[in-house]
């Protein structure tokens, strides 16, 4: 696949000394989904700032479909829409004005039957000679996405998009951005919700205090990092762990009520089955068991705390 | 060039003025009006002439250059600093556009404006007292000089101020105190020597005598010292407007 943004040796130190990126190195490939997952201040924004040219790096080098984002600014913001994580709005204005705005500074001349569109899919088509301050919170951000899109980017930014709306809006918004990767839009999206990264996501990568420190495949890094347990739950209470038992390392709770087995995703064969005849021989009684597999939250949390 | 773009700012802006009307445009025709009743009808008549001019009509380019000044100043520094205060500057920045195009967008915009307001004012004037433009072509090379320049003097002051009072400081606390003091209201020459020599310090002398030649031929300075200082004026703002775009100043982390 072909680097759509590439990113290389990419600092960003602000003039109070606080280094929010770190020799940032990363290449977003053409029409997947990637989620910048990352603790509050660990530098998701300034990245998406400067690749958008909202912020100015330090040093490094970032190109977008091949074009410098400083030395051939005009070709490389072209091919980009943002969706900031605020509903920064001129409020005064209608929606159609303000989408129409957009699409002009991009230097894009009218479109009508584009701008319609975009506007029946977010759903703000009968609002469209509403003023933005008379719109909720949900439509305000509906109207961002229509901007960010009302130049018909290559790549969009979606900074934190589904923060503070309800779940209804949640689930339109990824029917909207799967139907624009569908299109061949390439879509970065930082957010909170793991759930959504996890639900959308071709690709992940972690970031945490302004260094990048995964990217993977998301169904590689679920395998990779993720672990697999099973929950075993006795009929009655092991005091002690017997002898044989200690090969499998297991976890007692609940004052031996309760064990459990952690085992390898990776490795094509567990030894469930001997555990289960070893529980067996030795006559333990199982009265419930279970499985438990990672999400990728689980990964992220272990991921971050271990880096802190 | 973008062209889109700066017609985008461009029309945006100037829809802001006409959502806006009755503070963009009635409100200082009316309070202007005021200044041609109460001192040229009322007490002008009253007034001996100054450099054989009606004293009404003597107060009329440099009433127009007060209003002009400080709406000018306002109404630029208040577009720039609308979208920076509510945040929708991000969009400006992050679009494929180079710094001339964003001023020319916006400082074109609130120059527009500033040129319909003076030659609103100035039809006005008509109502009240009798006056002439001798040099029609050097009104409006003042007109537009002194509209272009203070608009991008206030595209500074939006960048530069980061909140509503600080936005009203300059045109306020600065600009009219010059301008009353600059000889809107009286000849320079009127002064005692010293305060001539003091005056001549303020900018503002140089625009309101060189605009009051273009309508009586009459000026305390020359015209062409006048027009220098606006020339002056306008290449200093341009530069200051370059570097806050070169050092991304208040606008770029």
């Amino acid at each position: 696949m072909t680097s759509v943004i590439s990113i290389t040796g990419l600092n960003k130190i602000y003039t109070d000394g606080f280094q929010a990126l770190d020799d940032i190195h990363l290449d977003i490939e053409e029409g997947e989904i990637f989620a910048l997952l990352g603790p509050n201040g660990a530098g998701k924004t300034t990245l998406i700032s400067i690749v958008c040219g909202i912020v100015n790096a330090s040093s490094g080098e970032v190109k977008v479909r091949g074009h410098d984002i400083r030395a051939d600014f005009r070709l490389a913001r072209q091919q980009i829409g943002l969706v900031p994580q605020e509903l920064s709005l001129s409020i005064f204005e209608s929606v159609m004005a303000t989408v129409n705005f957009s699409r002009g500074l991009y230097g894009k001349p009218r479109d009508d039957a584009w701008i319609e569109k975009i506007l029946r899919d977010l759903t703000l088509w009968e609002k469209r000679d509403q003023r933005i301050m008379a719109l909720s919170g949900g439509m305000k951000r509906r109207v961002l996405i229509a901007k960010a899109l009302a130049h018909q980017p290559r790549v969009l930014f979606l900074d934190e998009p589904t923060a503070g709306v309800d779940v209804e809006l949640r689930q339109e918004m990824w029917e909207l951005v799967r139907g624009l990767r569908e299109d061949g839009v390439t879509i970065i999206l930082t957010t909170h919700y793991i759930d959504e990264a996890e639900e959308m996501a071709d690709r992940i990568g972690v970031i945490n205090k302004g260094k990048i420190i995964l990217v993977d495949e998301k169904q590689a890094l679920m395998k990779k990092l993720g672990k697999k347990q099973l929950h075993l739950v006795l009929a009655d209470k092991l005091s002690q762990l017997p002898e044989k038992l200690q090969q499998f390392k297991l976890e007692s709770l609940d004052d031996g009520q309760k064990l459990i087995y952690t085992f390898d995703t990776q490795k094509e064969h567990n030894e469930i089955p001997l555990l289960l005849k070893t529980l067996g021989e030795l006559g333990v009684e199982i009265h419930d068991l279970q499985t438990e597999q990672s999400s990728l939250e689980d990964i992220f949390v272990e991921l971050v705390g271990n880096k802190a | 060039m973008n062209i889109y773009a700066i017609k985008a700012i461009y029309l945006f802006e100037m829809a802001r003025t006409m959502r806006t009307l009755m503070q963009s445009i009635a409100s200082p025709v009316l309070s202007t009006s005021l200044y041609f009743i109460v001192f040229g009808s009322a007490i002008g008549s009253r007034m001996v002439e100054i450099d054989g001019i009606h004293y009404g009509a003597f107060i009329v380019p440099g009433l127009i250059m007060l209003t002009l000044l400080s709406e000018s100043v306002n109404n630029a520094a208040f577009g720039i600093h609308m979208p920076r205060f509510t945040g929708a500057i991000y969009e400006i920045l992050a679009a494929p556009i180079s710094t001339r195009e964003i001023v020319i967008g916006f400082v074109g915009a609130a120059a527009t404006k500033s040129v319909i307001l003076g030659l609103i004012i100035m039809l006005t004037a008509r109502l009240f007292v009798d006056y002439s433009i001798a040099h029609p072509f050097i009104f409006l090379l003042f007109l537009i000089l002194t509209s272009l320049s203070f608009c991008l003097f206030g595209f500074i002051v939006g960048v530069w101020a980061d909140g509503f009072e600080k936005l009203q400081i300059i045109p306020l606390m600065v600009l009219t105190p010059l301008t009353f003091l600059g000889g809107t209201f009286y000849s320079i020459n009127m002064l005692p020597p010293l305060w001539q020599t003091i005056t001549l310090f303020n900018p503002v002398v140089y625009l309101v005598s060189g605009f009051r030649w273009a309508f009586y031929e009459s000026s305390d300075v020359s015209v062409a010292v006048s027009l220098g200082m606006v020339c002056a004026f306008l290449l200093l703002c341009l530069f200051i407007v370059h570097l806050i775009f070169k050092t991304g100043y208040k606008l770029k982390s």
